[in-house]
């Protein structure tokens, strides 16, 4: 039988849970026994070469590229996972839900104690920039998402756990010092 | 009409960054830059939040190497609570975040030259990019590999012990630290079983050292003459000079080596720094403001600050150092490929930094926190893996922040980067009309130099994943990309 699949992606996240990922330590020689890796930044693999069986999401949605890259994730793979608060909920960047964007824009460009310079009150606006959304999306009110592993980041040993349960079939062990975070 | 190169990450998304390079009908390049397409809005939205909430939140921006917006934020809110700058806290408390942010430094610099770099050095920057990779190099050569991943592993575990947490922890409060290092984790780190002890730590650091001297030796094509423009250089430096990722005064030197900001005190870093905002870019253009837009800018990281500094005041860096300026000929290096040299460095100075610390019985007893008079203002500045952070908060009488500017260390060298980038264009894109897998990857190769920090500025492990379209006006005549 080959290996199971596995795809991983950053949306509006911050890295966090991929470098989480990566604390699973000397087990990540394990995990490259178990599974293939397919389209993910650790193996820098950028397009869907097959059909995968897991996809780790981190980050919610917050410009439509995010929400391009999170339908093809869930078109590619038949199990997709919330790995991280901001991929559940939009996490830290879904602090700027309450504002108007635009005031986002303007503190960070124009009124900013470095910025004073900019006279011409330019703010970046460029075709080759992307659209940023009204607000910040969690993955599951834009696609169908099959779990949610929580934690910000989620500890290595529950992405560990998740993923051996899942190859394995085996029911997945969830001790609360696994689950706490903060 | 003129044509329109675009290099951007494959799915536009995992990037956050690209290329476009504009090309007249004679072929001559007239324009190039990185775009950056990331925007958070942080400075605005931690407005109203209380100001001991910073070093979680901010964090949060990059959980890469999440310690140093944590200490930096830290750092400001010293001023806040009257505990001054640096040197003002207890020992306990100033102790306890230098090995949090050496560990960081370690953990984030082993991430780069070994999950990173070395796949490049040992396959070649030309080899197929899927092979790139750790989990490439784990199946070739398992034992360099597996000396990266437990180097950032005991990187990793410093931060837990000094933080509470490796990745997003609560250890910095503002005017100090919420605990001791305990005797468990001290014992651990100093006499656990090999490999997890510093002496291995320091070892292997040596290694990596010696791995990169025999590369060069024969690949000076690579390291010495890949990419060379001359640049500015910024970073802070202890007061006598020496080497400090934590804490110390702002220093720059121009192109020739004269220092052009006498290290002065951070807290005045309005007086001297002053960003520029272009529309095609969310990432700002930072500059000397004495110098002005057009040469003010500079260079930050590990490069800068060996160019910056006089000396390192731990021995085995010390001797790794002088052997970095001698090759140098006393100036500064001006070549991007030199960062490795310079990160490889200061991974073994860290290591040395933290066995001093481990060996101190002050970070075990004492007063943890200090406070003096309430300020309502304040600037954290250090040295974080990728160069100068900067951070900047005003609060109001109700303890709510009321303003945070944020100058983030891949955004110090965001000139530096678009002219690698312009550099490279111009030798490999001039007269071709299609787009080569050389120039694919030398951009590649020119822009991971600087080692990105792809959550604060772009998001892709320091990898630049390239796809190329080019334009004659409107219309696309090539298209290719490197996977």
């Amino acid at each position: 039988m080959s290996k199971p699949v596995v795809a991983t992606t950053s949306l509006a996240g911050c890295f966090g849970c991929h470098m989480s990922l990566l604390d699973i330590d000397e087990r990540i020689l394990d995990l490259i026994e178990l599974v293939e890796f397919n389209k993910s930044p650790i193996n820098d693999i950028k397009k869907f070469t097959k059909r995968c069986n897991i996809g780790l999401i981190e980050g919610g949605c917050c410009n439509s590229e995010n929400v391009h890259v999170l339908k093809d994730f869930r078109e590619h793979c038949d199990i997709l996972i919330s790995v991280g608060e901001c991929a559940i909920m939009g996490g830290l960047p879904a602090m700027r839900n309450g504002i108007p964007i635009r005031e986002c824009l303007e503190e960070a460009y124009i009124n900013g104690l470095t910025v004073q310079n900019n006279t011409g009150k330019i703010i970046p606006n460029d075709a080759e920039i992307p659209i940023l959304l009204d607000k910040v999306y969690p993955c599951h009110e834009v696609v169908k998402m099959d779990y949610h592993l929580p934690g910000c980041p989620p500890r290595a040993d529950l992405i560990w756990e998740a993923l051996v349960a899942l190859i394995t079939g085996n029911e997945m062990k969830l001790p609360y010092q696994v689950i706490k975070f903060d | 009409m003129g044509q329109k190169i675009t290099i951007e990450p494959v799915t536009r998304v995992e990037g956050h960054g690209k290329v476009t390079i504009h090309i007249d009908n004679n072929g001559n390049v007239t324009q190039t830059r990185l775009h950056i397409v990331e925007f958070r809005g942080f400075e605005r939205f931690v407005q109203g939040r209380p100001y001991w909430e910073a070093p979680v939140l901010v964090q949060r921006l990059c959980g890469i190497c999440p310690v140093s917006h944590h200490l930096a934020a830290a750092k400001a809110l010293d001023v806040i609570v009257g505990a001054g700058t640096g040197e003002g806290l207890t020992p306990a408390g100033e102790k306890m975040r230098r090995l949090m942010h050496y560990g960081q430094i370690f953990q984030s610099h082993s991430l780069h030259f070994f999950h990173l770099a070395s796949p490049d050095l040992l396959f070649g920057i030309d080899a197929d990019p899927q092979k790139r990779n750790i989990l490439s190099l784990a199946l070739e050569n398992k034992e360099l590999a597996v000396q990266g991943v437990m180097m950032r592993k005991f990187g990793q575990e410093i931060i837990e012990a000094t933080a509470g947490k490796k990745i997003h922890g609560t250890g910095a409060i503002p005017g100090g630290i919420n605990k001791h290092l305990s005797s468990f984790h001290k014992k651990r780190f100093l006499e656990g079983d090999s490999p997890m002890n510093i002496k291995t730590m320091i070892e292997w650091s040596v290694a990596a050292l010696e791995f990169f001297h025999d590369y060069h030796e024969k690949n000076k094509n690579i390291i010495d003459e890949f990419v060379e423009f001359p640049s500015s250089y910024l970073s802070l430096v202890r007061k006598d000079g020496a080497l400090d990722l934590y804490h110390g005064v702002l220093r720059a030197k121009d192109r020739d080596g004269n220092i052009i900001l006498h290290d002065v005190d951070y807290q005045d870093y309005l007086k001297y720094i002053d960003e520029e905002v272009r529309n095609w870019s969310y990432m700002k253009f930072p500059y000397l403001k004495e110098y002005g837009k057009e040469t003010g800018w500079y260079s930050v990281g590990p490069l800068a600050r060996l160019n910056n500094v006089d000396f390192i005041d731990t021995p085995l860096a010390q001797k790794e150092f002088e052997k970095f300026k001698s090759y140098n000929n006393g100036k500064l290096s001006h070549r991007p490929m030199h960062s490795h040299w310079a990160r490889l460095i200061e991974i073994l100075h860290s290591a040395e930094k933290m066995e001093e610390l481990l060996n101190d019985p002050d970070l075990m007893e004492g007063p943890l926190t200090k406070k003096g008079k309430k300020q309502s203002e304040g600037v954290g500045l250090l040295e974080a893996p990728r160069g100068t952070l900067f951070h900047h908060y005003k609060i109001n009488s109700y303890d709510q922040i009321e303003m945070c500017n944020l100058i983030v260390s891949t955004t110090n060298n965001n000139q530096p980067m678009n002219n690698a980038v312009n550099q490279v264009a111009v030798k490999m894109m001039t007269g071709k009309e299609e787009i080569s897998e050389a120039m694919m990857n030398a951009v590649e190769v020119a822009i991971r130099a600087y080692d990105p920090c792809l959550s604060c500025a772009t998001h892709a492990l320091g990898q630049m994943p390239l796809e190329i379209s080019l334009f004659k006006g409107d219309q696309l005549i090539d298209k290719k990309q490197n996977r």
